[in-house]
């Protein structure tokens, strides 16, 4: 079912219902706390910037978890920095959604076996929602993931419980 | 411009006792092996020496020699008894444009090394590193605490060859 389901022309009135309204409305507009961890940041940096514009998806960079969406966890997840990863997350009000960016934070990446210092996986501190490949991942599976991700929101609903 | 062997026998003359020997024949600098107490003295001397001038440390680095005996306990594990850590200083002069090695070498069981952070600024931090990753005490050093691995960090240092990881940290899991 899409967004609308009626449209009357002539007097300005649209009919929906509440849960697609109230997730087109969060798929629409997800700012991302501006936060980058490693290398993976820096394709994170070309997403936002004008050759992908991340801006047209309604993703914008803010400069405080508090006023954002979903956290991009865009690199190596140290164990000194799981710990603020963790903060972060948890200053972040709901609804909130996370995407793990890149083999590091999906489980470790090339330091899964002599790692000492890394998280491997930082799905280990906080629920992941899209898990995105690649090392680091080009910014069009960036943006393929972040797709995913409103395909996730889009089926949410306020009663019913959703996988 | 000075050669090794020079150097080598201007510091055995003025430190008979602290400077221990040179090796030669390496592919890069030769290298002398310094008492682990006197290399502050002897650093001193490197730098202000009208001669020597050693007015910069490139790199201080400290190295896990497993030169022990290898033991292998029940688990697979394995540590080492009668083991050696050193500590690699290289230096050079800006000015006379030589560059020597310096190398302390000190049981693990009492790895006590002189700093150098007075002579060269740059130890600081080098010195933390290697104590952080090594476990190497450097003795009079004005802050000597982890620079990399987390501040609580208490299950060892990762860089020792028989060093394992711990199962948990702060309620997260490592291994």
């Amino acid at each position: 079912m899409g967004l609308l389901d009626t449209e009357f022309t002539q007097d300005s009135i649209v009919l929906t219902n509440v849960d697609d309204l109230l997730n087109w409305a969060r798929l629409s507009s997800l700012w991302q706390v501006g936060f980058g961890l490693a290398c993976c940041a820096i394709e994170m940096m070309a997403t936002s910037a004008s050759h992908y514009d991340f801006d047209r998806f309604g993703v914008i960079p803010r400069p405080s978890p508090r006023q954002s969406d979903v956290i991009i966890i865009s690199g190596t997840v140290t164990l000194k920095m799981a710990l603020r990863v963790k903060r972060l997350y948890e200053q972040m009000p709901d609804p909130k959604y996370v995407i793990s960016m890149g083999s590091c934070s999906n489980c470790g990446g090339p330091y899964w076996e002599h790692g000492y210092h890394v998280l491997k996986g930082v799905d280990r501190v906080i629920p992941v929602d899209v898990y995105v490949p690649g090392c680091p991942p080009r910014p069009e599976a960036l943006l393929e993931g972040l797709l995913k991700l409103q395909e996730k929101i889009k089926k949410e609903s306020m009663v019913k419980k959703t996988v | 411009m000075k050669s090794a062997q020079d150097i080598f026998e201007i510091l055995k003359e003025k430190f008979p006792e602290e400077v221990i020997s040179i090796t030669t024949g390496k592919p890069k600098e030769d290298i002398i092996d310094i008492h682990p107490l006197s290399i502050n003295k002897i650093s001193f001397f490197l730098r202000d020496s009208e001669v020597l001038l050693f007015d910069n440390l490139i790199l201080l680095s400290g190295v896990d020699n497993a030169d022990g005996k290898k033991k292998t306990l029940p688990d697979g594990s394995f540590e080492y008894e009668n083991n050696t850590l050193s500590v690699f200083y290289h230096v050079e002069s800006t000015s006379l444009k030589h560059k020597i090695t310096l190398r302390v070498t000190v049981p693990v069981d009492k790895p006590e090394v002189e700093s150098v952070s007075e002579i060269w600024m740059c130890a600081d931090w080098h010195e933390r590193e290697a104590f952080d990753m090594i476990g190497i005490n450097f003795l009079n050093h004005p802050n000597l605490i982890r620079i990399l691995m987390p501040y609580d960090w208490e299950y060892g240092y990762p860089l020792r060859k028989d060093y394992k990881n711990p199962e948990f940290y702060a309620g997260m899991k490592v291994s």
